[in-house]
């Protein structure tokens, strides 16, 4: 074990690995955006890696050298990624090059920290680790990013070019407007708007009566004494252990015979009490990190309780609830189960339910997929403009699945 | 600690225990506040037990009870009225009809106008009176499907005139029947179908697998995810905003894209591993057992993983830097750092998001209903409830489950509270 641990062993199990890595992410990435048949050649990568590891350990420039052979080797039809078009030169050469330029910058900079020769095992594990998260950030990002970029492209798609080649993402730019014309069926034929405008005001009035029962709950919890105040703030978090499906069932029946069913008045009272206990749970966690004594002061100046929330408590905690109201727009905007039963009249279709409505064999796929993506991108682009304020309210908040 | 107002020198972090040995000393303004405090969770309160205790007793009720679907259009006596024939036969006919095969309607009435433009030619039959202009009929006892016509021939200046006022005016009809979900027949029958044979046996051991492995999935992969992150570089938020992505989409977006992903006709997933020459031909990955149960391990795995990587993170980056720099200091290697330092430090966090996510898991309806509706092996019990409920249209049987659901979960809980009051946070 000990003599293995040195670096050239070491660089080329490195090189091997990662050249393997960098063939696979290349030809993935290749095919899904030009559809041609690329695939990593594992002879090549065998002899490849082997000898890229072995010389990177020598210096920049022997690494540099080996890039340059690995990228020619390619072009002369070795390459560690084939692609079933040999005609095209110039595709192939930029193949080539990519594949070639990742494994051997890659396996460089996995290496470079150790010293030539014995490693320490502190240094082996080192670069160890350096592979593995090399390899993790890799597999992470297409992981992630594989199913929302198939969901976008393919919804520009349509269906012959999907059957033709599933793998063939590439967008034909010379359609101009007409790949959005899923977006533009699914607005005009589909009654889309009103899905979306039905989502929007479901959400947004779910997040103000969520913050109206519980903002005063969670300052009840937070400050006031009364007996059973620790019974309760305990019991908050059993009411979100039961399960949506449980309760479905009975809403269902009272909605049923009461004739709230298909009424997004009916939605709008059973969402808000999804979300209020979490909410709640949320907010008095950060009420009770306030400092009492402002509001204390206040009591002494003569204001009333009501009065110091209103104009103490709540300024002071405007980014939970921010916070809070992002979380329960999410839970909103995403819920289905609900809006799946309880909704069956398409023009009262929430978006969640108007895609599940979509989910026939006699509508295309790429129907589906703008239907999610219209579903989706409100809720990124709140997020990632804001992530800090969302990050906080998941991690509050997201015991809540 | 800070003292409250009003509270005298008590501090707030008593047990409930305390406030109730406490002999009865309150303060009026103790009173007081307790009153605004019951005041303010009064809205909270009356909500979640309308929409949360209810149901569930609800549940519990139905469970027993022998419903189907139908049974919730209760039984109503159906009045048509229409003017017919003409001369000597012209009639105005009530048809009159129970929508119930099975339940019989009592103390039935109709109440009709009986418009000027018409005269009555014959007596009323027994059951029906003429006050003024306002005909009423009474029946006892509607039976099961029981449907007839009652006929009164009248006689009528303009026929064509007389149809259509007589028509435009709707008969009331009022009858009261036993509501099945009211009354007090009850069944064990639902129970003995959910516990029947082999079908619970694999339901329950499809939703522990997918329980256990989806929970413990989600928490070794977002450890390593947070392991990724936590270290400040460039574009280090990027990537956790873009690792949230799974977590922040609608779950019915993501799962609708994963099967056209995992298509087995015109999917990309295939294709590519055709292409590779991984597989030969085309795998059917959410329609095979026991392929399906693992993809949708997988989908829970993929989607709740960027859950617990956030709560890892927090927790690491929250670990005194020292306690590593000690560690560098005796030469530990990252390894050991790892398995020795960072491992001890997140028991506490990884415990907590292992009982909820499992809880959480537990009660995952949405992912496998989209993927694959419960079918190739993937019926959870919460896709039990819906199946039973709604597909089969036997509703007792789905609160049924459900309330075997619910059991479950009250027996998962009292053995985790255990737990969880000890730990911090959550």
């Amino acid at each position: 074990m000990i003599k293995l641990r040195r670096k050239a062993i070491t660089s080329i199990f490195v090189g091997l690995v990662w050249t393997f890595v960098a063939a696979t992410i290349t030809a993935i990435a290749l095919s899904f955006a030009t559809g041609l048949p690329y695939k990593p050649d594992m002879v090549w990568i065998v002899i490849g890696g082997a000898l890229t590891g072995f010389f990177v350990t020598h210096s920049r420039l022997a690494a540099l050298a080996s890039g340059v052979a690995l990228a020619i080797a390619g072009m002369l039809g070795f390459g560690i990624v084939t692609s079933g078009d040999a005609a095209a030169v110039l595709t192939n050469s930029f193949t080539h090059l990519l594949s070639a330029t990742i494994a051997v910058g890659g396996t460089y900079a996995i290496t470079k920290v150790a010293p030539k020769g014995a490693l320490s095992r502190h240094e082996f594990e080192e670069i160890i680790i350096r592979l593995l998260t090399a390899i993790g950030y890799v597999f992470f990002t297409a992981i992630v990013l594989i199913p929302f970029y198939v969901m976008v492209m393919t919804s520009f798609k349509n269906q012959s070019e999907l059957v033709q080649n599933p793998l063939d993402f590439s967008l034909d730019l010379s359609k101009g407007w007409g790949l959005f014309r899923s977006y533009v069926e699914l607005f005009a034929d589909f009654n889309f708007g009103i899905y979306l405008a039905n989502s929007m005001v479901i959400s947004i009035l779910t997040v103000f009566i969520t913050l109206a029962f519980s903002i005063p709950g969670a300052y009840a919890v937070a400050r006031l004494r009364f007996s059973g105040q620790a019974a309760f703030s305990r019991s908050i978090l059993l009411i979100y252990m039961v399960p949506m499906i449980v309760l479905a069932l009975p809403i269902y029946i009272a909605f049923s015979l009461t004739g709230l069913r298909n009424s997004i008045f009916g939605i709008i009272l059973i969402y808000p009490v999804t979300t209020i206990p979490v909410a709640l749970y949320m907010l008095q966690g950060y009420f009770r990190g306030l400092p009492g004594e402002i509001e204390e002061a206040g009591l002494m100046d003569g204001l009333s309780r009501l009065a110091v929330i209103w104009k103490i408590t709540l300024p002071l905690s405007l980014p939970a609830i921010a916070s809070v109201s992002l979380y329960v727009f999410m839970i909103a905007w995403n819920e289905f189960l609900l809006a799946f039963m309880l909704l069956d009249d398409p023009s009262k279709f929430t978006l969640t339910r108007g895609i599940a409505s979509l989910n026939s064999s006699e509508i295309p796929r790429q129907h589906l997929m703008a239907g999610a993506v219209i579903a989706t991108v409100p809720i990124m682009a709140l997020f990632l403009g804001l992530e800090r304020f969302m990050t906080k309210g998941l991690t509050a908040g997201s015991v809540k699945g | 600690m800070p003292r409250r107002f009003g509270a005298g020198a008590v501090q707030r972090n008593e047990t409930m225990q305390d406030n109730l040995n406490r002999p009865t000393a309150k303060t009026p303004m103790a009173k007081r506040e307790e009153r605004l405090a019951w005041g303010l969770l009064a809205p909270t309160l009356i909500s979640v037990a309308l929409v949360v205790v209810l149901p569930l007793v609800a549940i519990f009720w139905i469970s027993f009870k022998p419903i189907e679907l139908a049974d919730l259009r209760p039984p109503t006596p159906i009045v048509k009225e229409a003017l017919r024939g003409s001369a000597e036969k012209l009639r105005i006919e009530y048809r009159l009809r129970n929508s119930s095969r099975s339940e019989a309607i009592r103390d039935v009435k109709i109440v009709d106008e009986l418009p000027a433009e018409v005269t009555l030619r014959e007596p009323l039959p027994q059951s029906c009176a003429l006050d003024g202009r306002q005909l009423t009929c009474s029946f006892e006892r509607l039976e099961p499907g029981h449907n007839e016509k009652i006929i009164f021939p009248v006689t009528a200046d303009n026929e064509d005139a007389a149809e259509e006022i007589v028509e435009s005016s709707e008969p009331q009809v009022t009858g009261t029947a036993d509501n099945i979900l009211t009354n007090f027949e009850f069944t064990l029958e639902n129970f003995a179908r959910v516990f029947d044979g082999s079908q619970f046996i694999s339901v329950l051991g499809v939703t522990l697998f997918y329980t256990v492995f989806g929970t413990i999935g989600a928490l070794v992969v977002g450890l390593f995810a947070a392991l990724l992150l936590d270290k400040s570089f460039r574009g280090q938020g990027i990537l956790r905003g873009l690792y949230l992505f799974p977590y922040v989409a609608p779950v019915i977006a993501v799962a609708f894209s994963w099967l056209i992903l995992f298509d087995p006709f015109s999917g990309s997933a295939n294709a590519l591993l055709i292409q590779m020459g991984v597989t030969d031909e085309a795998i059917n990955f959410f329609g095979d057992r026991p392929l399906a149960l693992i993809m949708v391990t997988v989908f829970e795995i993929w989607r709740y993983f960027p859950l617990s990587f956030l709560f890892i993170l927090a927790r690491m980056q929250s670990i005194d830097s020292e306690m590593y720099e000690a560690a560098d200091m005796d030469g530990a290697s990252p390894f050991q750092k790892f398995w020795y330092l960072s491992i001890p430090q997140l028991l506490g966090i990884l415990s907590v998001l292992f009982l909820l996510r499992f809880i959480w898991t537990f009660n995952k309806f949405d992912d496998i209903f989209l993927l694959t509706g419960g079918n190739a092996g993937t019926r959870t019990l919460t896709v039990s409830v819906y199946e039973e409920a709604f597909a089969i249209s036997n509703i007792g049987a789905g609160a049924a489950v459900a309330v075997v659901i619910f059991m479950c979960l009250v027996a998962f809980s009292l053995f985790f509270f255990r737990f969880i009051s000890q730990e911090e946070g959550l």
